[in-house]
């Protein structure tokens, strides 16, 4: 295996940022005091963050190889290694996932009251699932995570979610549950196949049968499908949002649902190329659909957060579009945007829910003339907005035209349809603004006299700043980004290519007899 | 490089200043902060013209901005002689209106959010301006729009003003939506958004095609097809004019800035950038001519009988944006941003006098309710008369030289040409009435507003007359650098000037000929002025008995050709109910259905299912002896 | 010596009665009896079977039974008992908590 670079650092550093938090969720299990577990639990994820931090400052950006791995033998038997490792796909994830966990902890301080220290077990446990998910290298390692990652989340659904709280967490619970079945699956057809490993780089780099990659490809799809969610099983994803606490939502927003993308790119495209060209068609055409159906859906949501939740459908059509795109522009578009959408949502969730815990309401015509009200939070809101409909100089827009670039490139027709959601974007996310904040204010909200509306404080303008330097940062000089992913990137598109022994038509054409 | 690099980035510091510590420390005195640095800019803008003039131009790229694969894109500035012009128009503009506004802001509440937003909208003009590639300038095109936003919705609590910014926001979008592609598409065949690369290699991929959904489409002519989409947006030509009225909600110092003198101007600026791809479309630069004349005489239309003061203006700002793709279409590059200069001085004026006028009646706008203002407001009313000379065409005021050279220039370009000319000059006509009818209406006559309203009637402080004179000198001044050589050799300055990037037009007319079309142009002038004259001060009951007369033709002008009405009805309530009823609908019954269902079908087969399980443990007994029994007989018997 | 098939008979007719004493009676402690005169039937058989097949195996189960009677006794009295203070029953008609 030369396509891997051993940790060179003196200490297992991907190990440490994937278990500190869950060495902090077992401390807080002896922590009694309600004000010290919100402490302990900031004091690991920021922790955690700077534990990661190193990782930039050694990771070789000129290779696509895995880097900082570590393997050791653990159930030999079974051909299951603890192997970890990262690449320039996974490495800006981690950061995205530590950046987030510290905001949700500090997003909660106020807002959670019941059952504090489950709940900072449950952030915490969640942070380890998804950190462990974006390093695993080992197929067993990847599905113990990937399911892992789920209870902590539904259990933030079920028990601090708002009225509906248990049927959302079940439908998010079953919904992924249904498509990782299936995932599981197609690893087991893949380790029979492969004569016993697990070993996802190996797998990688064998080739299937194209019949077999089609079945394989399928039922990975499923997982990944309605992870992302991709149209038409996102339903799952406004219920839960709108059902979830604020820290569920960011994370959920941020990071849960980039585990779809991101299995795309480390599982379907590098081990199923020529299913993945089969499977094209469709897969864009979906991704076409969730943008112009999800942009669409926006207009008629009358729940702040649900609207958002919809907003995210379009926007990871966005993503879905740009990675099968299959070219640079598209896949490095299509990685940023994750990346953007998990900063620009995440932010606007935390907004929400800072919103929320004065107004106690979530329906729009609630509210109005808020900009009045709360000028700061206008002011942000308004940041993110046009970050949403990607405004040049915020992080929106270098990813969507990045990922319009690649689908134009790849096929025009999918460019122009896709810059549809643009224009639809603008009008959804700028009417929801001027409902909230323009305008006078809602009489009857005024007169219900509930609830004095008080600006941002000072920990919540310490919560949203991160995000919003980053906004600014992509937007300004996204190469400090993307320069990261360029190496893997190419190799991914090289291994796509290369591998296409069934590039030429007639030879799909072919398989397609033979299939059906 | 530096100092280049200051002529955005000043206004740039004076809107972060402001906008974060404008709230809390700076409040009114946040003119201290913007006025510096808009003065700033300019003065640097002016080093630079001189440092261009003298022959230099500038290229430089600053930092690499996008990098993917074969993708790269720098933020460069490219200052030559075309963009010279503009940063001079736009930063002394600019410095004018700036500090008219510290009068005309005065006192209201969000004072440094006024500033801050401006000076943010300087600094994305200029971007735009000065960039040196496409995507930059997609930027600051995109950036400028954004303020565009902030200021006409600057008054957010009025409903109006908020539904106004969002209008020209998403309008702007759909013009965008075609020049995001077009800079796509320039990218993948030019591999290269850089102005000169491109550019230069614009004339070896004439003729090439590419296949449009089974159509073989001419490559430029798609290109400069769908940069012209972000330009019909952006400089409100029809059919995307609509945003451009609206956005009169916003503060005069805004509508007479962003939406006569520099922003809606972006347009023009950018077909006249991207000359040598227009230059071989044919089917482009006649799209753009055609476009142009049809919104100069359509927009002139509509303004005859608007009773809103700025609206009358903001009506004749598109017209006159028409005349300048018109200019632009028929390959007068220079001509067209010629009538930008000029346009910018008069156009400006106009929307600042008024501001001066609402200011002094304290936010009418109808002129209706106007009349006889010129004994309160002496300098108000002359700076207006020029004002007007100027964009009536008067013979040695600047709007004379520059839309004679348009027509001119129309004339000379064949069979379509002299059509739009015909074109223009019926405009002109139309421009010359209406605007005169403004005159007419708000300063002479007698006073037909309130009593209360007339007694605080006064002229405009000085730090709001003091520009308004300055902007008079340039709007009777300003064309003098363009002076056609058949009066004077070497008169038509700017032209020259502007050759090496814009080329100069070919054909020449005979002296006859330009001296009928120059004749035609100062009659029209002439006879709008008179046939106003006739019917806003000497018969004063005519325009009532005309507009019964032809009552459908009156009302189709005055409410605009009913094309609000038609987006509404076509595109906004079908989106709106499709939205809710269809999509929404199918996302809540049918997916959300099949969602439910399968759970739901699961659920009514257990709960028959659920009856086997009685709870009586003598039944399971008797059930599990029975499958014991039958499991051994079947053994025994199929053994 | 008896011959093999008299236990094996026995057997068969120990269980008959643990079978149909299960089925029929109504009181849960008789019940329960039952189930163990089900289990005693069987090591009947099965220590029959190994003296006759000179193997220890057979023994070895009927001390693995005889422990899970145990245990299964010593559980199940005790859920009787806890059940009985909750609900003064014990006839088996009369319990069906897990009626679906």
């Amino acid at each position: 295996m030369e396509d891997i670079i051993y940790n060179q650092l003196d200490y297992s550093i991907l190990s440490w940022t994937v278990f500190l938090p869950v060495i902090g969720a077992a401390l807080l299990l002896f922590i009694r005091n309600v004000s010290a577990v919100r402490w302990t639990a900031l004091l690991f994820t920021i922790a955690n963050f700077f534990v990661a931090l190193p990782l930039l400052k050694h990771f070789d950006k000129s290779t696509y190889k895995m880097q900082f791995v570590e393997k050791s033998e653990w159930i030999p038997s079974w051909g299951i290694n603890y192997f970890i490792g990262i690449d320039g796909i996974s490495i800006l994830f981690i950061f995205l996932t530590a950046i987030l966990s510290i905001l949700s902890v500090l997003v909660s301080w106020k807002s959670i009251e019941k059952k504090v220290k489950e709940f900072h077990i449950a952030i915490l446990t969640l942070e380890a699932g998804m950190l462990g998910v974006f390093v695993a290298l080992d197929f067993f390692l990847f599905y113990l995570f990937w399911e892992a990652m789920l209870i902590p989340m539904f259990l933030l659904i079920g028990v601090w979610g708002g009225q509906n709280r248990v049927y959302a967490a079940i439908k998010f619970f079953l919904y992924t549950l249904a498509g990782s079945v299936l995932m599981l699956v197609g690893i087991v057809v893949l380790y029979f196949t492969s004569g016993g490993t697990l070993d996802i780089l190996a797998l990688s780099s064998m080739q299937y049968p194209f019949q077999l990659q089609c079945w394989l490809f399928l039922a990975f799809f499923a997982a990944f499908a309605v992870k992302v969610p991709m149209f038409p099983v996102h339903t799952w994803l406004p219920d839960a949002h709108t059902e979830a606490p604020t820290a569920g939502s960011v994370i959920l927003a941020g990071v849960l649902i980039k585990m779809g993308a991101y299995g795309f790119l480390r599982f379907s495209m590098p081990m199923f190329p020529d299913a993945t060209k089969f499977f094209l068609g469709p897969v864009l055409i979906l991704s076409i659909i969730a943008i112009v159906y999800g942009a669409l859906v926006c207009f008629a949501q009358k729940d702040f957060k649900r609207l958002i939740a919809y907003s995210s459908v379009s926007h990871m059509g966005f993503i879905t579009l740009g990675l099968f795109a299959l070219n640079t522009q598209g896949v490095e578009g299509g990685i940023l945007q994750m990346l953007n959408h998990g900063i620009i949502t995440g932010a606007m969730f935390l907004m929400i829910g800072i919103i929320y815990e004065r107004t106690h309401t979530r329906v729009i015509a609630d509210y109005g003339g808020f900009a009045r009200l709360v000028p700061w939070f206008a002011g942000f809101f308004i940041i993110l907005t046009f970050a949403s409909i990607g405004l040049p100089g915020t992080n929106g827009f270098i990813g969507e035209f990045l990922i319009i670039f690649g689908a134009f490139k790849a096929r025009m027709i999918f460019g122009v349809l896709a810059a549809t959601g643009i224009i639809l974007g603008a009008g959804y996310m700028l009417w929801l603004y001027q409902r909230v904040f323009f305008q006078d204010a809602n009489p009857d909200y005024e007169a219900s006299g509930r609830h004095p509306v008080s600006d941002l404080n000072m920990r919540e303008v310490i919560t949203l700043i991160p995000l919003f330097v980053l906004v600014f940062w992509i937007g300004f000089y996204p190469n400090t980004f993307l320069e990261y992913m360029h190496a893997s990137v190419e190799h991914l598109i090289q291994q796509m290519n290369l591998t296409a022994v069934a590039g030429n038509e007639n030879m799909i054409a072919k398989y397609i007899t033979e299939i059906f | 490089m530096l100092k280049y690099t200051l002529i955005p980035l000043l206004p740039f510091l004076s809107f972060l200043i402001n906008i974060l510590f404008g709230r809390n420390f700076i409040k009114d005195r946040a003119h201290w902060i913007a006025v510096p640095a808009v003065v700033g800019s300019f003065l640097l803008a002016v080093s630079a013209f001189l440092d261009v003039a003298g022959g230099r131009d500038i290229n430089v790229n600053i930092y690499s901005w996008i990098v993917s694969g074969s993708f790269n894109v720098s933020v460069g500035f490219l200052i030559d002689r075309l963009s010279a012009i503009m940063l001079i128009v736009v930063t002394s503009i600019s410095t004018l209106i700036f500090i008219y506004s510290i009068g005309y802001m005065h006192g209201d509440g969000g004072y440094y959010r006024f500033f801050a937003y401006l000076s943010l909208f300087v600094f994305s003009m200029l971007i735009l301006v000065m960039a040196n590639n496409f995507l930059l300038m997609y930027f600051g095109w995109e950036a400028v729009g954004l303020c565009s936003y902030f200021l006409i919705g600057y008054w957010f609590h009025k409903k109006s003003a908020a539904d106004a910014g969002k209008k020209a926001f998403i309008v702007n979008r759909f013009g965008d939506f075609g020049f995001g592609l077009g800079v796509i598409l320039i990218f993948l065949t030019f591999g290269s958004m850089d102005y000169m690369q491109v550019f230069g290699e614009a004339g070896g991929i004439a003729g090439q095609t590419i296949n449009l959904l089974g159509y073989d489409v001419n490559l430029i002519t798609l290109i400069c097809l769908l940069l012209f989409c972000g330009a019909v947006g952006k400089s409100a030509q029809v059919p995307l004019h609509v945003w451009l009225p609206d956005a009169m909600e916003g503060p005069t110092p805004v509508s007479a800035l962003i939406h006569a003198a520099t922003m809606v101007t972006a347009g023009v600026f950018m077909v006249a950038r991207c000359n040598p791809l227009f230059n071989l479309s044919e089917v482009a630069m006649n799209t753009v001519a055609i476009v142009g004349g049809v919104t100069a005489i359509f927009a002139a239309t509509i303004a005859l009988v608007q009773t809103d003061i700025k609206r009358v203006i903001a009506y004749s700002t598109v017209s006159q944006l028409g005349y300048m793709f018109l200019a632009l279409g028929v390959g007068a590059y220079s001509a067209a941003i010629f009538h930008l200069y000029t346009h910018a001085y008069f156009k400006a004026l106009l929307f600042l006098g008024s501001g001066s006028v609402i200011h002094a009646l304290h936010d009418e706008q109808n002129m209706q309710k106007m009349g006889g203002l010129k004994k309160y407001m002496p300098v108000t009313y002359w700076v207006f008369i020029l004002a007007t000379l100027s964009i009536t065409g008067i013979p040695f005021f600047s709007g004379f030289f520059s839309k004679d050279e348009i027509l001119w220039r129309a004339y000379l370009a064949g069979d379509l040409g002299k059509f739009l000319w015909f074109l223009g000059t019926l405009a002109a006509l139309l421009t010359a009435f209406y605007s005169w009818r403004l005159i007419y209406l708000t300063f002479h006559g007698k006073f037909r507003g309130t009593h209360e309203q007339e007694e605080h009637l006064h002229e405009s402080p000085p730090v709001i007359t003091v520009p308004l004179m300055l902007l008079a000198v340039g709007a009777v001044a300003a064309g003098w650098v363009g002076i056609p050589p058949i009066f004077a050799e070497h008169g038509d300055k700017i032209g020259e000037f502007l050759a090496p990037v814009l080329g100069y037009p070919e054909g020449e007319g005979t002296h006859a000929q330009e001296y009928f079309v120059m004749g035609a142009s100062i009659f029209v002038a002439v006879a709008g002025w008179i046939i106003a004259y006739t019917m806003y001060l000497k018969k004063t009951e005519l325009p009532q008995k005309l507009g019964a007369a032809f009552q459908p033709v009156y009302k189709l002008l005055f409410n605009k050709y009913y094309i609000d009405e038609l987006y509404s009805k076509t595109i906004v309530q079908p989106t709106l109910k499709a939205s809710d009823k269809i999509i929404l609908g199918f996302d809540t019954y049918i997916i959300e259905g099949i969602v439910n269902g399968i759970p739901n079908l699961i659920g009514a087969f257990s709960r028959k299912l659920r009856k086997i399980q009685t709870g009586l443990l003598s039944d399971y007994g008797l059930i599990m002896a029975i499958g014991a029994l039958s499991i051994i007989g079947v053994w025994i018997f199929l053994r | 010596m008896v011959p093999l098939s008299w236990y094996i008979i026995l057997s068969a007719v120990v269980f008959s009665i643990g079978v149909i004493g299960f089925l029929t009676r109504r009181n849960l402690i008789m019940t329960f009896m039952s189930i163990e005169l089900m289990l005693n039937s069987v090591n009947i058989s099965f220590v029959a079977f190994s003296h006759y097949l000179q193997s220890m195996r057979g023994q070895i189960i009927v001390f693995f039974v005889i422990a899970v009677a145990a245990a299964e006794t010593a559980i199940g009295l005790a859920i009787i008992i806890a059940y009985y203070k909750n609900n003064p029953t014990i006839k088996v008609d009369e319990i069906n908590l897990l009626k679906g």
